[in-house]
């Protein structure tokens, strides 16, 4: 069909966008073996043990786990049944509380960061995994009520009406047959709300001062603003930050990419 | 972002009987929806009537904190900022990320599916990984410097990021790196579903590669283009992670965006008032741009 010229030029052209985009990423991991003391040679695998220890590390990233597991389950819970109402069943009101919702796919965390501050201040409840995991709940469910209800108005007909004669409820209905059939929806859905919360910066800069409680970018930050040395230390705990998600995109990277296409707009 | 839904639309209305348990399982999710969303919204619209230092008792200022962003040369000047980061974060990413899905959609090419993850890989990263990331290539002694004075270009070596004219481009052009690999597979979708008859047509009626491009495969990509400019402009105008990492605002406020104006206002200067009112501001510009683009897309359809 074309020519091995062009076949060649396209190849290069290829591999040049492919080593752009690599290039930040490998000059990160490059830095984060570099021994930090001058004189010492050979790469210094164990900077990342240092940043794990020393740098604090470890507490940041299980803070992550914490409240991207607790925001990934709560917001998928409550996304599936209220996509099953919206997608399954006609109530009155649905439409207009469908497009309220839709309103969370288009505000930005930084309209609403603001007054979360000082209601949650108010209630005591800065400086509490409350304040780092409900505000983000709220802005998956947007995202997840509008997937899980396309999934749920994808699914067959006749099968719930079979189920309906075998005598399931609607609860049955959606444990049994559905969500099991949907399975790789939610998968997608799970994928991309991880992602958000893992790497979200605004909400956690804004909501938490206790060391114990600082997210993996947010401790990441402080790291760079506190130490203006020590970059082999800063690019290692990078490497730890940003390796969580990394790995679990290649692993899933059929979904993520489905998801970030179909689902889009994310507030 | 409509897709799926449109489709499924078509079959009819609403499937099912009327049910009250609707209620019930919507319940859980417009509460929590409500507490920490909706209501946040409300507030803000309200707190940016007032003059208020987030501690002492606020006082009424009606419209003046709007006045204030629309006269104010240092409040405006970050909402220029923004829309020179549309430039870097949108049009590039769009431009390149369809000239690239172009190439590699003119045949079947073996080892696709390698670069696509590649060049998806920087969407996934934390943003302030993303920043330290670029922060090292960009300081005085880092790749960026490195590879000019390698070429012998030592005369345009400088520090980047504490640069009055390139501390802004330099942020902007992270964005184009975060963008297009985005474009690139979102176009290569598109393109993927265009039949394969439609190119040939165009290559009897001797259109070269270029041209066949712009008749076939452009049109044909309306909607992801429109996809890819929503989800590009509204990540530039949303720009805070990059900004907090890389230069907090410097050199001399050069690269404060409206999402960073916010967050100094509000938190570091006490203007919470202030802060409020660009923070709706900025909703309403990403509200009515979203609506736009996607209204410029669908009358194109039709």
């Amino acid at each position: 069909m074309i020519g091995r010229a062009e076949r060649l030029l396209t190849y290069a052209l290829l591999g040049a966008a492919a080593a752009y985009a690599v290039f930040p990423l490998a000059v990160v991991l490059w830095l984060a073996v570099q021994p930090d003391r001058i004189g010492d040679t050979g790469l210094a695998f164990g900077n990342f043990a240092l940043a794990w220890t020393e740098g604090g590390f470890s507490t940041y990233l299980r803070t992550s786990l914490v409240v991207s597991v607790s925001v990934v389950v709560l917001a998928t819970a409550l996304a599936a049944l209220a996509g099953y109402a919206f997608g399954t069943m006609s109530f009155r009101g649905s439409t207009a509380l469908f497009y309220l919702l839709l309103v969370g796919l288009m505000v930005p965390s930084e309209a609403v960061v603001v007054p979360l501050y000082f209601d949650l201040r108010a209630l005591q409840l800065t400086d509490t995994y409350v304040a780092l995991i409900a505000p983000q709940v709220a802005q998956s469910l947007a995202f997840g009520t509008f997937w899980m209800r396309a999934y749920f108005r994808s699914t067959s007909r006749e099968l719930v009406e079979a189920a309906r004669l075998d005598g399931a409820g609607h609860w049955r209905v959606l444990w049994s047959i559905l969500l099991p059939l949907g399975r790789p929806a939610v998968l997608t859905m799970v994928l991309l709300i991880f992602m958000w919360t893992w790497n979200e910066f605004l909400i956690p800069l804004v909501m938490v001062t206790d060391e114990s409680l600082r997210t993996a970018p947010l401790g990441l930050s402080n790291f760079q603003g506190q130490y203006t040395s020590g970059a082999a230390l800063l690019a290692a705990g990078a490497v730890l930050v940003a390796l969580p998600v990394v790995l679990v995109y290649l692993f899933t990277q059929r979904y993520f990419i489905r998801g970030m296409l179909e689902g889009a707009v994310k507030g | 972002m409509a897709d799926g839904d449109a489709a499924v639309a078509r079959r009819g209305g609403p499937p099912g009987e009327p049910r009250t348990v609707a209620y019930l399982y919507i319940a859980p999710a417009l509460l929590v929806f409500g507490a920490f969303l909706l209501w946040p919204i409300l507030h803000a619209v309200w707190l940016s009537f007032y003059d208020w230092d987030g501690l002492t008792l606020g006082t009424w200022a009606g419209l003046d904190n709007y006045r204030q962003v629309l006269t104010d040369p240092e409040l405006r000047a970050p909402f220029a900022h923004a829309l020179v980061l549309v430039v870097f974060f949108a049009a590039l990413p769009v431009t390149i990320g369809l000239a690239l899905a172009g190439l590699m959609s003119r045949s079947a090419l073996p080892g696709l599916a390698v670069f696509r993850t590649v060049l998806f890989l920087p969407q996934v990263i934390a943003m302030v990984v993303v920043g330290i990331a670029w922060s090292a290539i960009y300081a005085p002694d880092g790749a960026l410097n490195d590879s000019l004075s390698a070429l012998g270009l030592d005369g345009l070596a400088r520090a980047w990021l504490g640069d009055e004219v390139f501390a802004l481009p330099a942020v902007g052009m992270v964005g184009t790196w975060v963008g297009t690999g985005l474009c690139v597979v979102l176009f290569l979708a598109g393109l993927s579903k265009v039949p394969r008859e439609l190119y040939e047509a165009a290559r009897l009626d001797g259109a070269g590669p270029v041209r066949e491009f712009l008749a076939v495969g452009l049109p044909a990509l309306r909607g992801e283009i429109a996809v890819a400019a929503t989800l590009t402009v509204i990540a530039a105008l949303r720009t805070f992670d990059l900004v907090y990492v890389m230069t907090s605002g410097g050199p001399g406020g050069r690269t404060r965006v409206p999402s960073y104006e916010v967050y100094d206002r509000a938190f570091q200067q006490g203007q919470v008032g202030s802060a409020a009112a660009i923070a709706v501001l900025l909703t309403i510009v990403i509200m009515a741009l979203t609506v736009a683009i996607n209204r410029f897309a669908d009358r194109g359809a039709t």
